[in-house]
């Protein structure tokens, strides 16, 4: 055998925090969903109002007729009973307002999110990172100054207002990207072409979306940066006769990687809230737009099931970020 | 050499001017027309969902008894023909005979007898059909309505998307309450309508395509429609500008209505909304505290400036509307009490009330809003109120079902409203003012109204067969609604419908485009 006994201790500790955290996982979602369910029944009125809102009105028998048929009836306890064990098997429910299982409604929508979202974060990563560098390496440059205004703007700026922008001059003055959704169902034709028109769509979005994103990154990798600069070992590195290049991009960026990893996986959860006013400005069909108007509508499985998912995203997230942290610096994870 | 060039740009532009003439004279068969909704849709079957965003896929997935022309005359559509009996209690429908469903199975009696079993047990407009017992299905193509009462109202309740005819042998297996959640009302819809369903996907678009066997021949000349949900107004408008979408309804936001009415290549309208009949009005809680008092709401109409709402929030896209029946509707009556602004009066009126100026104030009310789109209307009303010594407080709710909460249990002084008429005023309107609906869930009688001159008047409209009467009993009411103020009524909601140059024949009839549109076309 490879490992020592020292390493297999290690590797079943780490295996135990791990199923430990799963299980606070599970408990956290539990308690997120009673808390949901209850504030949701605490609030004034419910689903039969927005749908009588929908039908342009509808008398009180009607509404008594909705509320019996979503078992909105029942006192609270016999509701939330029966909705935490629907969960507890997987069944996410029934859409009031949308009549359709709530698990299709979200697997229906999350492609379209995870597509903007990841693209959005991982250009902001790169570029966000790039910039960085740059900057750092020369504070008092153009560049920096560049990268400071641009941070600025993308952090302060409102989403809605960046993406109504970016629609009037790349959609209306400068027609080269569509206004709104995901594709052009009028276009025929092969793979490729339905690749290119989504990424057509998609430009504008990430845009919009990355510019948040980038700001973070760059301001963060920047300061990390010039810290990493400024360390004993850069000054060691330098004084035995590597360029700076070498400098910078073997020694300091892999160091000044970790706070900028750390934060993308925080951003992670971001997957719901970031992308809800993005989604709605450019009507991009994804899960952002659904909780928006399930809140607005009231449609209690659908919320819950949304936070059900987004919980599962930001756990995955969390553990990827792990796992990206451990590859950039071995001393994570380790214990001591 | 000047002259000539101008000469012949002249007559270039006359040809052009002319060949256009032409195009629009005769409808060009093919294309897809690119037209979008403002919200999601809930269920696309018509039948038991009623609003105005399943409206427009509903009207051409099924078809409808009748269907109404420009001046408020109904015209046959799956009815060739139909019959009232002198005394109004039944009405026969004679079915065209060669009309099929999407799956090809033919649209039969029965499966107008079942469509209203389904609406009656299934919409919420209860009095469209309430008064009929029965259907009748002597043979296939015929079907006699039976009622308790005559029920002028059912001509309008037959056409646009209020009575869809829906299969029976899709729908009809299970039980009659259950049709509003059937699987099929989303999915392989069988449509008696001019155009079958492709595909929906919620949130995204839905798509119709052609129905080859429709039952008007030549019709409708679209091949396809695609409808996109874009819920953003501005970026909708955006998409008018760049030619992304041909035609739009429902667009009602003041300023985008102004901007696009300066694009070339764009027609924006308000006609299409007659039957629909939207308003916007000022509700007022008659059942409490200085709002009980009819001069106390006098003087709050005469104190808040309709021309500052129809030409500052409104900018002019919205036209006067004085009573709580759509303008455009042929029972509308305008010659009422206007309630221009009169600052002099409504504080005469107070004073007469016994609310003389204590401190600064008369008296302290609230006022509700249950969405944002109003808020402009309710912070002025509050500024107009204070010309007068009114204090008014504003009572912001986190969503509607706060503020259809607050509605249903008459917790309000005043509050900003918008209610449909519906075609007929039976339908959208009686529920208002009618003393026995006091109150029962939103855009009910929420304001406590009662008058039993105005009951009666009501009830007398509801069965009165001759239009003339009809319209005289309406007249009646709407100056006695005018004089009382129970809602002061201030102006119709701003819709417009949006369409570019290439198309021919957009829907802008009474109903808009809960109608079918088998007769649009796309110019090149």
């Amino acid at each position: 055998m490879r490992f020592s006994d020292h390493k297999k201790t290690q590797i079943v500790a780490s295996l135990q925090s791990f199923l430990m955290r799963c299980l606070y996982a599970v408990i956290m979602l539990m308690a997120v969903l009673v808390l949901n369910f209850s504030m949701m029944h605490l609030a004034p009125g419910d689903v039969a109002d927005t749908i009588s809102q929908s039908m342009g009105g509808a008398d009180q028998e009607i509404l008594d007729q909705i509320r019996a048929d979503y078992g909105l009836d029942q006192p609270f306890l016999v509701q939330l009973g029966r909705y935490m064990g629907n969960v507890l098997q997987f069944d996410l429910g029934y859409s009031f307002f949308y009549n359709a299982p709530v698990t299709d409604l979200i697997l229906q929508r999350l492609p379209a999110t995870l597509l903007l979202v990841f693209t959005a974060q991982i250009l902001a990563l790169f570029i966000g990172v790039v910039l960085g560098v740059i900057s750092a390496r020369k504070p008092n440059g153009i560049a920096s100054h560049f990268v400071t205004i641009l941070a600025l703007f993308g952090y302060s700026a409102p989403v809605f207002w960046t993406g109504i922008l970016l629609l009037i001059g790349f959609s209306l003055k400068i027609q080269i990207f569509p206004v709104a959704g995901m594709q052009d169902v009028t276009i025929e034709g092969g793979f490729w072409v339905h690749f290119l028109d989504i990424a057509r769509h998609l430009v504008l979005p990430v845009i919009t979306l990355g510019s948040i994103f980038l700001a973070l990154y760059s301001r963060l990798s920047r300061a990390t940066m010039m810290e990493v600069l400024g360390s004993d070992y850069v000054r060691t590195a330098k004084a035995k006769g590597l360029s700076q290049n070498q400098v910078v991009y073997k020694h300091a960026l892999k160091n000044s990687l970790s706070p900028v990893i750390t934060l993308a996986g925080l951003q992670f959860s971001a997957v719901i809230s970031g992308a809800v006013l993005v989604e709605a400005v450019f009507s991009w069909p994804g899960l952002g737009t659904l909780a928006f108007q399930s809140i607005i509508a009231r449609d209690t499985p659908t919320i819950l099931g949304i936070l059900f998912f987004s919980a599962l995203v930001v756990i995955v997230g969390n553990l990827l970020t792990d796992l990206a942290l451990r590859l950039v610096d071995p001393r994570v994870g380790g214990k001591g | 050499m000047n002259k000539i060039l101008k000469g012949l740009a002249l007559a270039a532009a006359v040809t052009t001017s002319l060949t256009g003439f032409a195009q629009a004279e005769e409808p060009k068969q093919g294309g897809t027309l690119i037209t979008v909704l403002g919200s999601n849709v809930r269920n696309l079957n018509s039948a038991v969902q009623s609003g105005i965003v399943t409206g427009f896929p509903g009207a051409q997935l099924f078809a409808s008894p009748l269907r109404y022309d420009e001046d408020w005359t109904p015209q046959p559509y799956l009815a060739q023909s139909w019959e009232i009996s002198d005394d109004g209690l039944t009405v026969t429908l004679n079915l065209v005979t060669n009309a099929k469903f999407h799956d090809g199975t033919p649209i039969t009696s029965e499966d107008v007898a079942f469509s209203v079993e389904v609406i009656k047990e299934n919409h919420p407009f209860k009095s469209m059909f309430a008064p009929v017992e029965s259907v009748s299905t002597p043979d296939a193509h015929t079907a006699v309505l039976n009622l308790s009462k005559p029920h002028p109202a059912l001509m309008l309740a037959m056409s646009g998307q209020l009575m869809s005819i829906i299969p029976k042998h899709i729908y009809g297996d299970g039980a009659i309450g259950d049709v509003k959640t059937h699987p099929r009302n989303n999915e392989n819809v069988v449509g008696s309508g001019p155009f079958k369903l492709t595909e929906f996907k919620n949130g995204e678009h839905v798509i119709l395509e052609r129905f080859d066997d429709f039952f008007i021949d030549g019709r409708p000349y679209l091949d396809r429609i695609v409808m996109r949900i874009i819920t953003d107004p501005a970026a909708r408008a955006i998409a008018y500008e760049n030619g992304e979408l041909h035609m739009g309804a429902f667009e009602s936001l003041p300023r985008i209505i102004n901007r696009l009415k300066k694009v070339e290549g764009l027609t924006v309208t308000p006609d299409g909304y007659g039957a629909i009949g939207p308003l916007d009005w000022l509700a007022m809680n008659t059942t409490k505290g200085p709002l009980a008092d009819v001069r106390v709401r006098k003087a709050i109409a005469y104190a808040v400036d309709k021309n500052f709402i129809l030409n500052a929030l409104m900018q002019g896209t919205a036209s006067d509307s004085r009573t709580g029946i759509h303008p455009d509707s042929p029972f509308y009556s305008g010659d009422v009490e206007a309630y221009d602004l009169d600052l002099e009066k409504a504080a005469a009126l107070l004073d007469e009330a016994g609310y003389p100026v204590k401190d600064g104030s008369r008296m302290s009310l609230t006022i509700d809003f249950g969405w944002p789109g109003v808020k402009p209307q309710v912070e002025y009303v509050k500024a107009a109120l204070k010309k007068v010594d009114i204090d008014v407080e504003v009572r912001a709710s986190a969503d509607f079902p706060t503020w259809a909460k607050r509605m249903g249990e008459m917790d309000f002084d005043l509050s900003w409203d918008t209610v449909f008429n519906w075609g007929d005023p039976v339908i959208g309107v009686h529920r208002t003012y009618d003393s026995s609906n006091i109150a029962k869930g939103v855009w009910s009688n929420t304001q406590g109204y009662s008058n039993a001159r105005v009951d009666e008047l009501m009830a007398m409209a509801a069965v009165e067969s001759d239009p003339v009467k009809r319209t005289a009993l309406y007249a009646e009411f709407q100056q006695i609604i005018a004089d009382e103020v129970p809602v002061y009524h201030t102006n119709t909601i701003p819709y417009h419908t949006v369409y570019s140059d290439k198309v021919g024949n957009p829907p802008l009839g009474i109903w808009g485009t809960s109608t079918p549109i088998d007769m649009t076309y796309l110019k090149e």
